[in-house]
């Protein structure tokens, strides 16, 4: 089963590339054309997305490297062991929806203190693969449509990673323990 | 509710610096921010302007609606106020298709695209609309079958199966994904 996954997540791309130009030329449309065209709206979307980066960037970086990053993390760790997660793990979670950057050098940290094959390692690497960088993702997609009101979406996806981090700390327990 | 993480990220973050004797280090650090993030979205652009070439071909030689005819059964239940035959469709197909596989940041501009669509058809524009809600909550959840960074990494370390984490990856990011839109359909009643 995992190899059919792996060997499809290897062809798709490259296929995708092939298929799409040859079937455009197919229908007869101006291929070269339609591709210029089209990454020209790339360019524009780069330049509004950069505010929005910008400001999630600068934010955090000021909170992690004060240190108050892990004020924060530290009276919170017996609350998380009682979860069944290791203390270890803990700024994982804190870290993940902030910065996909930061958490993955995080995840390569803890992978490299306590081995890849450990349990710390096993879960933070299942939370890090689990959920994406929700903060991230919601300034990325609705700054670039210039939407300001959010609604319900931040409290839905905080918690949506909430049960994701839950659930990767049960099933590592259930699975490698 | 950004705005107010956005603005306690800074404050307590200057603060606590200010208190523990750290403050020499807070501008380098904000003008490295800064830096970084013009890098990390100058590194998005090479792969943001291949994928959208690649989809106005798709989009202009009608490919991108046979793609969404196929997928569109299961999308269309999660958006049942999207018209099937809408742009916005073909480019939420897309983007769910290349989180499933793995694809990263290649998804991404798919996911704009998609964004871009729903915005027309949104009626108030500053405002987020339900299936705007919904296709980023997709998103932020990490719905997928290959999480093939954190594989690469394992890899890389030495472990002795590194993508046994992959069954693990996908019973949580299933949870997530299933809470965050539980979560989603609970509070979109409420009006703020």
């Amino acid at each position: 089963m995992m190899e059919i996954l792996t060997t499809f997540s290897r062809w798709a791309l490259p296929v995708m590339m092939m298929c799409i130009p040859l079937y455009g030329m197919l229908k007869g449309i101006d291929v070269y054309e339609a591709f210029v065209e089209g990454a020209q709206e790339g360019l524009r979307i780069a330049v509004r997305i950069l505010p929005y980066v910008l400001a999630i960037f600068f934010a955090f970086s000021v909170f992690r490297h004060s240190g108050a990053l892990q004020a924060v993390t530290q009276p919170l760790a017996p609350v998380v062991r009682a979860l069944g997660i290791p203390s270890e793990v803990l700024p994982m979670l804190v870290v993940r929806p902030l910065s996909g950057g930061a958490s993955f050098g995080l995840l390569a940290e803890l992978l490299q203190q306590h081995g890849p094959d450990s349990l710390v390692g096993r879960m933070a690497a299942t939370m890090q693969g689990a959920t994406d960088t929700t903060f991230y993702i919601i300034s990325l997609y609705f700054g670039s449509v210039g939407i300001k009101h959010l609604r319900h979406v931040v409290p839905a996806a905080l918690i949506g990673d909430l049960c994701g981090f839950l659930m990767a700390a049960y099933i590592c327990r259930v699975m490698f323990v | 509710m950004i705005s107010l993480i956005w603005v306690l990220l800074v404050v307590i973050g200057v603060g606590y610096a200010a208190g523990t004797g750290r403050i020499d280090g807070v501008t380098t650090q904000a003008l490295a921010a800064a830096n970084n993030a013009v890098e990390m979205v100058l590194g998005l652009v090479g792969v943001i302007c291949l994928w959208l070439g690649l989809m106005k071909i798709a989009e202009k030689s009608g490919l991108l609606d046979q793609v969404a005819r196929l997928v569109a059964p299961v999308v269309r239940i999660l958006f049942p106020d999207i018209p099937s035959g809408h742009p916005a469709m073909g480019a939420m197909v897309m983007n769910i298709g290349g989180n499933l596989l793995g694809m990263g940041s290649a998804s991404i501009p798919f996911g704009l695209k998609a964004m871009a669509a729903l915005q027309d058809i949104n009626q108030g524009k500053t405002v987020a609309s339900g299936a705007m809600c919904r296709l980023v909550i997709l998103n932020t959840s990490g719905l997928t079958i290959i999480p093939a960074s954190v594989i690469g990494l394992r890899a890389s370390l030495g472990a002795t199966d590194p993508t046994e984490i992959a069954a693990t990856v996908f019973m949580a990011t299933t949870a997530s994904t299933v809470a965050a839109l539980s979560a989603d359909w609970l509070l979109k009643q409420r009006r703020l």
